[in-house]
């Protein structure tokens, strides 16, 4: 049992803490979060050079990582600095799809991934699919060797930036079945495509995807034919933790901007934070930020274990951080009082960030739920 | 980052496991199981029964006679011995005065006394709460006077856990009356037979009578019976209660209990169906049931770090507050779990005695636990208390 960062992501974290603490300030993010990408390009190289992405893939797929702890410390640097880059779609999401299932083709885009010169987006969720992974109504359907795409996409995270599209669609089964499910990668220039980008509350873009009787070549399927849902459902679990990560650095900087806060500000001729009625709050938070740590660990340290194992305990992470990012995100705007409904105070993009992360992949409730019905099985 | 034990620690576990199959009477872990009381005479013979293998001080280094564990082997045994339902130890002996007398003891206390700990020739009880000192523990009046050899005691101690077994008893006295409140306090050891005391049982909200009222009246204590120096009882103190917080979380004591809980959740059928399917109670467990993945991950992560050489600072006050609330819960689980039979009142559930329950076997006890364990969030420092240590330690205002 050792609680200790390895040597290598010691150094890791180090240096990306370090370059994000000088690089990457509230006025910095604003703007950025303003843009037409609503990433920047060169925050998002300078990134990969310091092996950011590299971090999140195995040695054998051209990375240096890969593992649970890996993605841990990578995704909890982003999220104590706020960032917006949507490095989880491209290189977790997406990258890690293409790492897992694709051919040897394919998988040639991996290196272009770490190297940073290429923006991909899973295009998975659809209007009426909510949390539900295995849900897919989009259909697949083969013509003499050309795949024909019709459907529709919603919420989906770089949608609009994605130099490629990995489309789920169904060739086979019910709506919620998770067999039958392919994945194709798509140029988003691809005739049939309508894309509508816009912004998210907390930062980045997300866009509407219309498939209107898309052409795209059988090469372009990802992964075997109607079997797509272990892989989607493997890198959905490792996407998870680095949410719950990310989420984990944010509150940890909530809590720090509190903490100095409830010391500098003064009220009735002393500091806020030698009031009794926000000191126990701020213990509570303290206590349950320590066990938003604790889960994260626990979930990334069986990342590599058997599904119904990994999956349980990615359930149990994303429903605990679900439930203390909302009480440390609604806390930190309360003790702080007025000036944390500020924009151009840094604590506001934090706890939107906190509480908007319990939209992406599953929220708290459908979590706890997937958690009973993995014990009951 | 490793979250497994090593080779040799999960050796170390099946020798425990091992050993209390051997070892654990049945009779006893029954007892535990359906939280009956047991007697002096079966406290006695499992600490007996661990003695004999070296495993009862756990905290203790080998020269005393202790195992000399480190944390990780400590949380591994207790842990053990929770999910087998072994009758807790009898903590004030082994685990509180033990440390003292190893750290601030003389010579001939430490060759007197510390024998007789592990023989189990002295049951001890701790006196240090009053009616007026609880929280605010170093406001306390129980005075003693030198004359001659002796300290003459006059005062009152109170939540003193079982006492009524107790032929010993570790006092805070105040002996310096004009000093600051924690510099004027002594620590007595005082033989229970001596004219002058009374035990006086508080019977509780639950129906046990486990506390008491110790009364002294003039009470003769002879000078070699004073630990370390006059007036520097307070530093004594405070160090057993750093001692008091080892396995401060409960690990074992919660995931045993969500065991029971989903036993008495099987087979209790609501609308038909067993209870644990309803939906409402099937959320409200697998909240409870998160909570104490994370925290016995901090747990580990607290232990990890004691077992590299790094003290526990506030991380105790966190376990403290979150092991509580969560072992609270689970009681509060069980309660709701046993539906109308956790109604009837069953102290011979309690005492273990031969009355058949009202109900099934599994309800009786669940309203006195619940009840019994309000406390945990009280005893060792309150909660609030804990609370206010660490805002401090963060805020420092």
């Amino acid at each position: 049992m050792d609680f200790n960062l390895t040597e290598e992501r010691q150094m890791l974290q180090d240096s990306l803490r370090r370059f994000l603490r000088d690089k990457y300030d509230t006025e910095t993010r604003n703007k950025i979060i303003d843009s037409e990408t609503g990433f920047s390009g060169e925050i998002w190289q300078e990134m990969a050079e310091l092996g950011v992405i590299g971090a999140l893939f195995s040695e054998d797929d051209g990375g240096f990582g890969g593992a649970g702890f890996d993605i841990a410390t990578v995704f909890e640097e982003l999220g104590r600095a706020g960032v917006v880059e949507p490095i989880l779609d491209t290189a977790l999401l997406a990258g890690g799809l293409i790492a897992e299932i694709g051919n040897d083709t394919q998988k040639g885009m991996v290196e272009q991934i770490i190297a940073g010169e290429i923006h991909l987006a899973l295009a998975h969720g659809e209007p009426g699919s909510r949390y539900d992974l295995s849900r897919v109504t989009t259909t697949a359907s083969e013509v003499d060797g050309t795949i024909v795409l019709n459907g529709r996409k919603s919420v989906v995270s770089n949608g609009g930036t994605a130099g490629h599209l990995i489309v789920s669609a169904r060739e086979t089964g019910d709506a919620q079945d998770p067999d039958g499910i392919s994945l194709f990668l798509v140029p988003p220039d691809t005739q049939g495509l309508l894309i509508t980008s816009s912004q998210l509350i907390g930062g980045g873009h997300s866009a509407e995807i219309i498939l209107d009787d898309v052409h795209i070549p059988a090469e372009a399927r990802l992964g075997p034919k109607g079997k797509a849902f272990p892989a989607l459902e493997h890198q959905v679990s490792r996407a998870t933790v680095a949410l719950c990560a990310e989420a984990l650095g944010a509150m940890e900087t909530a809590m720090a901007l509190t903490i100095e806060y409830l010391g500098q500000r003064k009220q009735f001729g002393r500091p806020i934070g030698s009031f009794q009625a926000l000191q126990h709050r701020t213990a509570d938070l303290l206590i349950e930020l320590e066990q938003a740590r604790s889960i994260t660990i626990l979930a990334a340290g069986h990342l590599q274990d058997a599904r119904d194992i990994r999956e349980r305990h990615v359930s149990a992470a994303k429903h605990l951080i679900g439930r203390i990012g909302r009480q440390i995100s609604e806390e930190s705007i309360q003790m702080h009082g007025g000036i944390a409904m500020t924009q151009e105070y840094a604590l506001a993009h934090f706890a939107k960030r906190i509480v908007m992360i319990d939209h992406k992949l599953g929220d708290t409730d459908h979590h706890m739920e997937r958690f009973i019905a993995l014990g009951a099985a | 980052m490793d979250l497994n034990y090593s080779a040799e620690e999960l050796a170390f576990r099946e020798d425990v496991k091992q050993f209390l199959s051997d070892n654990l009477p049945a009779a006893f872990s029954d007892k535990v199981r359906k939280g009956q009381s047991l007697t002096k005479a079966e406290h006695e013979d499992w600490h007996a029964i661990l003695n004999g293998r070296g495993w009862l001080a756990g905290n203790w280094p080998v020269e005393h006679g202790g195992p000399g564990w480190n944390a990780v082997e400590r949380h591994i045994f207790e842990e053990e011995c929770a999910l087998a339902f072994a009758p807790r130890i009898v903590p004030f002996g082994v685990s509180m005065l033990g440390p003292v007398l190893h750290k601030f003891g003389n010579d001939a206390q430490k060759a007197h006394w510390l024998p007789r700990i592990l023989n189990g020739d002295d049951w001890w009880c701790q006196g240090y709460s009053e009616p007026g000192a609880g929280s605010d523990l170093a406001s306390l009046k129980t005075k003693a006077v030198r004359e001659g050899d002796h300290y003459i005691v006059n005062g009152q101690k109170t939540w003193t856990t079982l006492g009524q077994h107790a032929n010993m008893i570790f006092c805070l006295v105040r002996t310096d009356p004009d000093a600051k409140a924690q510099e004027g306090i002594s620590f007595l050891l005082i033989d229970m037979d001596t004219p002058g005391i009374e035990v006086r049982p508080i019977i509780l909200l639950d129906g046990s009578a486990e506390v008491n009222e110790v009364w002294f009246t003039d009470v003769k204590v002879p000078v070699e019976n004073l630990v370390g120096e006059e007036n520097k009882g307070w530093t004594y103190a405070k160090y057993l209660l750093t001692h008091e917080r080892t396995n401060i979380a409960g690990v074992g004591f919660s995931t045993a209990g969500l065991e029971s809980v989903k036993r008495i959740a099987r087979a209790e059928m609501a609308g038909g169906r067993p209870l644990i399917e309803n939906p409402h109670f099937a959320a409200r467990l697998a909240k409870v049931e998160i909570d104490l993945m994370a925290m016995a991950t901090t747990n580990l992560r607290v232990i990890s770090k004691a077992a590299q050489g790094q003290a526990p600072g506030v991380e105790s006050s966190m376990l403290k507050v979150k092991g509580t609330v969560i072992r609270q819960d689970i009681n509060d689980l069980a309660r709701r779990a046993a539906g109308p039979y956790a109604l009837p009142f069953a102290s011979e559930a309690v005492d273990g005695m031969n009355e058949p329950p009202v109900g099934p076997d599994y309800a009786a006890p669940v309203a006195a636990q619940y009840f019994n364990n309000r406390k945990l969030s009280i005893y060792g420092g309150s909660n609030e208390v804990q609370r206010q240590i660490i805002a401090k330690s963060t805020l420092g205002v």
